[in-house]
């Protein structure tokens, strides 16, 4: 494992925050109405949501999940920007038509978080295509969820990328829970990484709850993409502490598999890593955690300032009008 | 090079042509497609393109339909603009996620952050004998998806104008070629501008007594239709909605206004077809008040398409069809 600097785990730590005080945030505005749709929580993930886009190189793509604030937080959106889109406003990144599982910042590299299990697969593939195409030396982030490597699109698509030597790291982050089902009567295997065998590509399975260990395979994953030796399938297990979304709200997860996974709770492993290593003093932590949360603060302070898109704006953009070059 | 030389080739030769013409001018425009590798595609589409571009912009991909759309929808989102082969139309079902919930969305559920210039090249139809499952029409899904446009030449020029036209497009396109068109043979301009512009509806023959709506491999049926009736002094009117999503109604209503007698006719079936959708638009536009007769639809029957010869063909609306509902409509005061 290597040495991480200090400025690194400044950055882990900042934005794990960011993403868990945003996410709080948005759950308490959900039953308030503020938040027109659904908004699907990931609190309990940081370490893999967060702290994977923090081991991408400047020009790195991300395809992100409909569970996917925190993913975004870590590629480095803007949580005005996430807010706002979230509260359905004309500021948002999408101005307001997207919502919370499609937020999007194309030219900055993340091509969209998908509202369809498995949904971006195939649009990794293509955005790592044009990576190889176009000789950029960019490796593809795709983010997808333990459900998602059941659809046809996971198999379909790790093929192609395995043939054609995409540089494409997928990253299934394996919640243990479907909607409100255990992956384990979903499929048979332990480990979702062993389907890689079939794709005769690397096949990693980690602990998605401790950052460095996500950090340091991340690295090195990207690093064997971007090679041009083809993808690899990373697996993270990990947890989410809330529902699967509105709908599961009211989740039946076993208190005691919930408890369990408190225990590992990223954010608060990181912390003590900062302290046990004396990276940060209580103050320095204390600090970056106040600053964290005060973004959130005024995020939601532009959100609520900002105006509604115009009824008119509805027409807006369902076909780019003007002729290719 | 602009000129104004025309060349006899067919309609496969001409949809290859204006590939090949858009892939020598804009190095982003790549092909993929199932198995158009070296040993060349099952419609033979690919031979010769692969020689002078290579198997770097000739994709030759696995029978894995989604991966194929989905991933020119991911290239076109970033910056190609992939051309995309689905051996038969019917295998969209495969790539229905990919074209339906990404590529048409993309841009408008993102605020108009990206676009998607792709084309997506679906073989279709029936007469072949290929029966059930390689010979349907399913233009009418596709139309009914805000986001896509959807195109379908039915002349050699036609083809060759609206592959360019739809590869600079910068939305998905789904260009429907028919099967049986692929060997008739006409002139083609080749002018290397020449295009046949997206979102228009043409006139094909000019005429004054009845108007005729139809599209596909069809046209050549009508056409043939009203050279029959012309011997007998009856003069048809044939507009072609080259263009099927966004349509283009205007020059449609202008002509029932003129005949005040429409027929509408596809291969597709009929229930839920795009010709029910024609209809409607004329009844809501100020050519009603101008109709002299109802509107006849001619469609293929609401059934699969069979196997045999004489069955397959009693699907789908055939010359004479189009002769006797002429007749009907001309008995109607």
């Amino acid at each position: 494992m290597i040495e991480l600097s200090e400025g690194i785990l400044l950055r882990m730590y900042y934005k794990m925050n960011q993403a868990r005080f945003f996410e709080e945030k948005v759950a308490d505005l959900m039953p308030g109405g503020l938040v027109h749709g659904t908004a699907p929580l990931s609190m309990g993930q940081e370490a893999i949501d967060v702290v994977s886009c923090l081991a991408l190189e400047k020009g790195d793509l991300v395809s992100l999940t409909h569970r996917g604030h925190s993913q975004a937080i870590g590629f480095g959106l803007d949580v005005n920007l996430m807010m706002a889109e979230l509260l359905g406003k004309a500021t948002g990144y999408c101005k307001g038509k997207g919502g919370s599982m499609h937020i999007a910042d194309v030219k900055n590299g993340n091509i969209g978080a998908n509202g369809v299990f498995g949904g971006g697969f195939n649009l990794s593939c293509g955005a790592a295509l044009t990576q190889k195409y176009k000789k950029t030396g960019k490796v593809v982030l795709c983010f997808a969820g333990d459900e998602a490597a059941n659809e046809g699109s996971f198999h379909e698509s790790l093929n192609l990328a395995s043939i054609w030597k995409l540089p494409i790291v997928f990253l299934i982050e394996n919640n243990l829970n479907g909607l409100t089902t255990p992956v384990s009567k979903h499929m048979n295997i332990k480990n979702i990484s062993d389907r890689s065998t079939s794709y005769d590509i690397p096949g990693i399975t980690i602990d998605g709850s401790d950052p460095l260990e996500v950090y340091n395979t991340l690295l090195k994953a990207l690093r064997y993409a971007r090679a041009g030796k083809g993808p690899v399938l990373l697996e993270a297990k990990t947890y989410r502490y809330n529902g699967h979304s509105k709908s599961g709200a009211q989740d039946n997860s076993p208190e005691e598999e919930v408890e369990e996974w408190r225990k590992k709770d990223p954010v608060l492993k990181l912390k003590n890593y900062l302290k046990d290593n004396q990276v940060f003093t209580d103050k320095q932590i204390q600090t970056i955690e106040d600053e964290a949360g005060n973004s959130i603060e005024n995020a939601l302070e532009f959100a609520m300032a900002s105006p509604e898109p115009e009824v008119t704006a509805v027409l807006d953009d369902v076909y780019a009008c003007e002729v290719g070059e | 090079m602009n000129n104004n030389e025309l060349k006899k080739m067919t309609y496969r030769e001409a949809i290859r042509l204006g590939m090949t013409e858009e892939m020598r001018r804009d190095d982003n425009v790549i092909f993929m497609g199932g198995d158009i590798g070296p040993r060349v595609g099952a419609f033979c589409l690919s031979a010769e393109m692969i020689d002078e571009f290579g198997e770097e912009r000739i994709l030759d991909t696995p029978i894995s339909e989604a991966a194929m759309v989905g991933t020119a929808v991911g290239a076109a989102a970033t910056g190609l603009r992939p051309i995309c082969e689905i051996m038969f139309m019917d295998f969209v079902t495969f790539a229905m996620d990919a074209l339906v919930n990404q590529g048409a969305k993309m841009r408008y559920m993102f605020g108009g952050q990206t676009q998607v210039p792709m084309v997506l090249r679906l073989p279709a139809g029936s007469g072949t004998g290929a029966g059930a499952q390689h010979s349907q029409s399913l233009e009418a899904w596709l139309c009914h998806v805000p986001g896509l446009k959807v195109v379908t030449p039915s002349t050699p020029a036609q083809a060759k104008g609206l592959i360019k036209a739809a590869i600079r497009d910068n939305n998905p396109v789904c260009f429907i070629e028919h099967r049986l068109l692929y060997k008739i043979e006409d002139d083609v301009p080749l002018d290397e501008d020449f295009m046949v512009e997206i979102g228009k509806t043409f006139i094909e023959r000019p005429g004054k007594d009845i108007t005729i709506v139809t599209y596909g491999t069809l046209l050549p049926k009508a056409m043939e239709a009203a050279v029959l009736l012309a011997a007998e002094g009856i003069d048809v009117e044939i507009l072609n909605p080259v263009t099927l999503y966004p349509m283009d109604m205007k020059p449609v209503v202008e002509s029932v206004i003129k005949t005040g007698r429409v027929i509408v006719a596809h291969e597709a079936s009929k229930t839920g077809g795009v010709g029910g959708e024609i209809v409607a638009r004329i009844a809501e536009s100020e050519a009603f008040d101008y109709l002299n007769a109802p509107i006849i639809r001619l469609a293929g029957l609401d059934i699969p398409i069979p196997y045999n010869r004489k069955l397959e063909a009693a699907v789908v609306p055939q010359t004479k069809d189009f002769i006797r509902a002429v007749y009907c409509l001309l008995d109607c005061e």
